[in-house]
């Protein structure tokens, strides 16, 4: 590996000013789990790496109890977000998507703020904060600022971040009460693989259990970047949810979609895929808010 | 840029001097002559590397030698105790035939103790959860998880019995002419 300087600092200012002293000879590194390979293999060679792992608060996780705002640090690693009762119980479509992101290793290593600045198609991370409505906090040198995490992404390996920003925390707004998400990552097998397809659901629905006031079918690998079926969310919206309408939402959804053919497979395919799995994932998302209702 | 660091490796303290850009896998192969660990792609794909830092399975290919700095670190070289006697994941790996060309073994043995420590009645889709990440090119996938299960039913079963004799690795005893990581001179 091509010899670089580490350098630790303790606060994010420290950091950016380090990134100024250095500009492009300098990257920042979280988990390494991308970074290091891309070292490796000659696709990035940084002077300077500065590490962001010493820095105090930017693993926090947790949420506010009078807001009801979840905030999940950067640095928070994908085994974190995988071992909390917390995300389990409550954001089961965070559980879903990183509890198969790489490997165990991977998650015991790679955060989910690196997940999200590495900007793949098939990011898993981004999809449930996507779902959630998340929003993300840059920090760099000239101040700080908030990005919904849906407009983080250019295209493949871009993000909107400018040079010198830190992705340093990723705030989701209180949950709305009957609400229900659920993810899943479509492939050949769970570890150590990209997803062929990845699809998001979250619904939310008025007193009568059936009423969808708000839908969010996220998609990751159907394009770019990760995206928004804004159609079918639309077809939900203000509709009774059934099988039916569901299967139209998937249809729709399928048609939004800018999939592609890659080595992992077939554009028809994908398209296939996420026919039946909006559906599916829809079905789950009721089934989670009538056992939530039953609890009351 | 060369620094000194200081760690635990398999229970014992050590400082040594490391360049910026070692991985750990490159400090205690190349360095430290701890040679069970294996590199198998180099680019956290196989697993072969694995090792564990402050209870957790990570990637020693991946992680920056400057990053365990005050961390304990074990590797399969901590395993047996001192008395020469196998841990019951080596022993059960030996029994239950876990074991082809051996070059994902220390690895696997490595993921198996982080789950198995923490959790010695995993079940068998918590152990190939934790496996994932082990790829093991003899395809003895069968025998490496009848392996784990039975090596996580005799730690369950002893975890009360201060007198087993394994548990945390106790000192590592070196033979002359080892080297250690006081002489290690990069």
């Amino acid at each position: 590996m091509k010899p670089f300087t580490y350098l630790t600092p303790t606060t994010v200012e420290e950091a950016v000013t380090l990134f100024g002293q250095h500009k492009e000879t300098a990257r920042y590194m979280a988990g390494g789990t991308d970074v290091i390979v891309k070292v490796k293999e000659g696709w990035m060679a940084p002077d300077y790496l500065i590490n962001l792992k010493q820095i105090p608060g930017l693993d926090d996780l947790h949420k506010n109890g009078a807001t009801g705002e979840l905030t999940i640090g950067a640095l928070v690693t994908h085994a974190m977000l995988e071992q909390s009762l917390l995300i389990r119980s409550e954001y089961p479509i965070i559980y879903d998507a990183v509890s198969n992101i790489g490997s165990l290793q991977v998650r015991n290593m790679g955060t989910i703020g690196g997940n999200l600045i590495n900007a793949v198609p098939s990011a898993d991370g981004a999809i449930p904060l996507i779902a959630l409505d998340g929003a993300a906090l840059l920090k760099g040198p000239e101040g700080e600022r908030s990005v919904m995490v849906k407009d983080l992404f250019v295209q493949p390996y871009e993000t909107v971040l400018t040079p010198g920003e830190i992705l340093t925390k990723i705030t989701i707004p209180a949950q709305a009460p009957r609400s229900g998400s659920a993810y899943i990552k479509f492939g050949r097998r769970a570890a150590m693989e990209l997803p062929l397809i990845g699809i998001g659901v979250l619904l939310v629905v008025d007193e009568d259990l059936a009423t969808c006031t708000r839908a969010r079918i996220c998609l990751g690998v159907a394009g770019p970047t990760p995206l928004r079926a804004q159609k079918a969310e639309q077809l939900l919206k203000g509709q009774p949810v059934t099988p039916d309408l569901l299967t139209e939402a998937g249809k729709l959804a399928a048609d939004e979609s800018q999939v592609r053919d890659s080595v992992r497979g077939q554009a028809w395919h994908r398209k296939e895929m996420i026919r039946v799995q909006v559906r599916r994932m829809g079905l789950r998302c009721l089934d989670i808010i009538n056992q939530k209702a039953r609890q009351v | 840029m060369t620094k000194t660091i200081s760690f635990i490796l398999n229970g014992d303290e050590i400082s040594c001097d490391i360049q910026d850009h070692w991985t750990l896998l490159h400090l205690l192969r190349e360095e430290l002559g701890l040679i069970g660990t294996k590199e198998g792609c180099g680019n956290g794909e196989c697993g072969a590397c694995t090792v564990i830092v402050d209870q957790l399975a990570v990637n020693s290919c991946l992680y920056l030698a400057a990053d365990i700095q005050g961390k304990q670190v074990q590797t399969i070289e901590g395993l047996a105790v001192h008395t020469g006697s196998l841990h019951p994941i080596q022993q059960s790996f030996v029994d239950n035939g876990g074991i082809q060309c051996g070059f994902c073994t220390p690895g696997m043995i490595m993921s198996a103790k982080a789950l198995l420590d923490k959790d010695p009645e995993a079940d068998q889709e918590a152990v190939k959860h934790a496996l994932a990440g082990n790829i093991c090119r003899c395809t003895g996938y069968v025998q490496i998880l009848d392996s784990v299960a039975a090596a996580g039913r005799q730690m369950a079963g002893k975890k009360t019995d201060k007198a087993a004799g394994y548990g945390d690795p106790g000192p590592v005893t070196r033979q002359p002419g080892d080297q250690t990581a006081g002489e290690v001179t990069p």
